[in-house]
């Protein structure tokens, strides 16, 4: 799996072998042909471009072409071992609805988003005076799909205040991992591991 | 049990048996008419059942004995197309209702007289258990998937629903699980035209026709105009007739077809009379109007498929306003909450209903893509 972005490798080695799987927001279909073909999970999908339901199609998955602020509601409760979410909660129009979903349809979940408190997304704002456009946020303000700008701060107190239990989190600096307690400054990705109860 | 037999257009497969019909009838002495393309493999298990529009026919890729048309699906379907003919076995067999060589209205009733309106009212089903004593005929077990655009979606939900051991995949191409208010609506419109007409003569026009005389042309046709309509875009009539004037420059301040597409779609109605049979069509659109696949499980669809294995796909067409994305979707969830595998997809294309006839390379890649499993 050593050729998935960093926090897709996370989520795969953490899910165990042989399970249920939705990826919501699942792209071209990347980790859910890592985690079928090697942890052979059974993995469905969501996606909101039909160019990338295609592709998904094209590699034998079953991907349905669908929005996660209005389509989760169909997915029937704990039909999944882990509903995951990677790098798409910030471009919903509710993220705390969506992760609601993603924990009434998984008996786990896996949520990834990028920081906008690192240090880099700070210091542009700090010493530009302009909305941020980084390495990990390349699209202008005005054109970006990501609505909803959250730090690793921001989502530990949402899920605390949800009553939602963090089963593991992982801080990620580039293809590096960076310790929990500093992650809200350092971390450029975060990916944690929900469930409810 | 049945025997197969070859004839100038098309193979036929004559039923030994009574062919049971959901209306509590059966039928007697059927006739199924098909085509086949490809080879069956050793194992039986390369086969793909292709399943036919409403006004449709077995001529998937092979040319129209009357029009001298080419298949209605050559785009799609032959060697090294997306259902690829060196790979799959294909099949296409006529609905029974139609027209086309199997049994229906048309054909002789056990008195020697065709049936006209004392043939059962059919359902999709009943179409379907057609298919499947084909089948049984051929000696395939299970189908590598069952195929269909529009009423041939219908017959493969309601496969895959009903025979669901019979088929391992399904691929359905704007469709719908039941027939809508407004899909009612518009093929009532279409058969009271027929039945308007003087010479439909409650459906025993045929030995009219046979001594020189006339059948319910007119109505039929006025029945085709009204249902092309929906089978098209607004964009695209548009785009493709605006409000241009055909062959003239001015105004008539008459009932000629001043405008192009009432000349278009008088040629569609006209045309469409040569290769159809009326009461055919009075039959086929009464069973795509009584389809609702979740009429008998209390409305829950997702019942409808509690015995499936088969993997699904749907594709939906942004413009086709006849059976638009949601009722794809509907099907999409019924098939999540029971569990399936499904996939589904929007297409943009501009052509509405008729875009899965068209071309529409998207449609290929996702039929390509469904098929080959990945590989």
């Amino acid at each position: 799996m050593s050729l998935l972005r960093p926090d897709l490798a996370v989520i795969a080695a953490n899910v165990a072998p042989g399970s249920r799987v939705l990826d919501v927001g699942c792209g071209d279909g990347t980790l859910m042909q890592a985690l079928r073909d090697e942890k052979q999970c059974d993995a469905r999908g969501m996606e909101l471009d039909p160019a990338n339901v295609g592709k998904c199609v094209a590699k034998g998955l079953s991907v349905i072409q669908g929005d996660a602020d209005r389509d989760l509601a169909f997915y029937p409760d704990k039909s999944v071992d882990y509903a995951i979410l990677s790098q798409t909660l910030q471009t919903t129009m509710r993220p705390d609805m969506v992760l609601e979903e993603l924990l009434r349809i998984g008996r786990r979940a896996f949520v990834s988003f990028p920081n906008f408190a690192h240090w880099r997304v700070r210091l542009s704002l700090l010493w530009g005076g302009r909305m941020p456009v980084t390495r990990l946020l390349p699209v202008a303000w005005y054109e970006t799909p990501n609505i909803h700008h959250l730090t690793v701060d921001d989502f530990r107190a949402l899920v605390k205040e949800r009553g939602i239990t963090v089963e593991g989190c992982w801080f990620l600096s580039g293809d590096t991992q960076c310790s929990s307690a500093a992650a809200n400054f350092r971390a450029e990705h975060a990916v944690f591991q929900l469930s409810r109860g | 049990m049945a025997t197969a037999r070859d004839t100038e257009t098309s193979k036929v497969l004559e039923l030994a048996q009574p062919l049971p019909l959901d209306g509590g009838q059966s039928l007697e002495g059927v006739r199924i008419a098909y085509e086949t393309h490809g080879t069956l493999n050793e194992a039986r298990d390369n086969a793909i059942l292709i399943c036919h529009a409403l006004t449709g026919d077995q001529y998937v890729m092979s040319d129209h004995p009357k029009t001298g048309k080419p298949g209605w699906w050559v785009r799609m379907v032959g060697p090294g197309k997306p259902i690829d003919t060196d790979r799959f076995f294909i099949i296409c067999a006529n609905v029974i209702g139609s027209c086309m060589g199997s049994t229906g209205p048309a054909s002789l009733a056990p008195d020697g007289k065709p049936y006209g309106m004392r043939f059962p009212v059919i359902t999709i089903r009943d179409m379907v258990r057609g298919h499947i004593a084909l089948l049984d005929a051929l000696g395939i077990d299970s189908l590598y998937a069952v195929v269909g655009g529009s009423m041939g979606g219908m017959q493969a939900l309601s496969l895959a629903a009903s025979f669901s051991e019979r088929a391992r995949a399904a691929l359905v191409i704007a469709s719908t699980a039941r027939h809508s208010a407004q899909n009612i609506a518009f093929h009532e419109v279409g058969r009271q035209a027929i039945m308007a007409d003087p010479d439909w003569r409650e459906g025993a026009y045929y030995e009219a026709k046979e001594n020189g005389g006339k059948g319910p042309e007119k109505g039929l046709s006025v029945a085709r105009m009204a249902a092309h309509i929906t089978y098209l875009s607004e964009a695209g009539l548009t785009e493709k007739f605006g409000r241009r004037l055909q062959d003239r420059s001015e105004k008539t301040f008459g009932f000629d077809a001043d405008f192009q597409v009432e000349s278009y779609l008088r040629y569609q109605g006209l045309s469409f009379t040569d290769r159809f049979d009326a009461n055919s069509y009075l039959y086929i659109t009464r069973a795509m109007d009584y389809f609702d696949l979740a009429e008998e499980h209390g409305g829950m669809l997702a019942k409808a498929f509690a015995r499936s294995k088969a993997r699904f796909c749907l594709v939906s067409f942004d413009t086709d306003w006849l059976y638009p994305t949601s009722e794809s979707r509907n099907v999409v969830h019924a098939l999540n909450a029971a569990g399936l595998p499904v996939s589904f997809v929007e297409l943009s294309a501009p052509f509405g209903h008729d875009s899965f006839l068209l071309d529409v390379p998207a449609l290929d890649r996702v039929v390509e893509g469904f098929l080959g499993e990945g590989r």
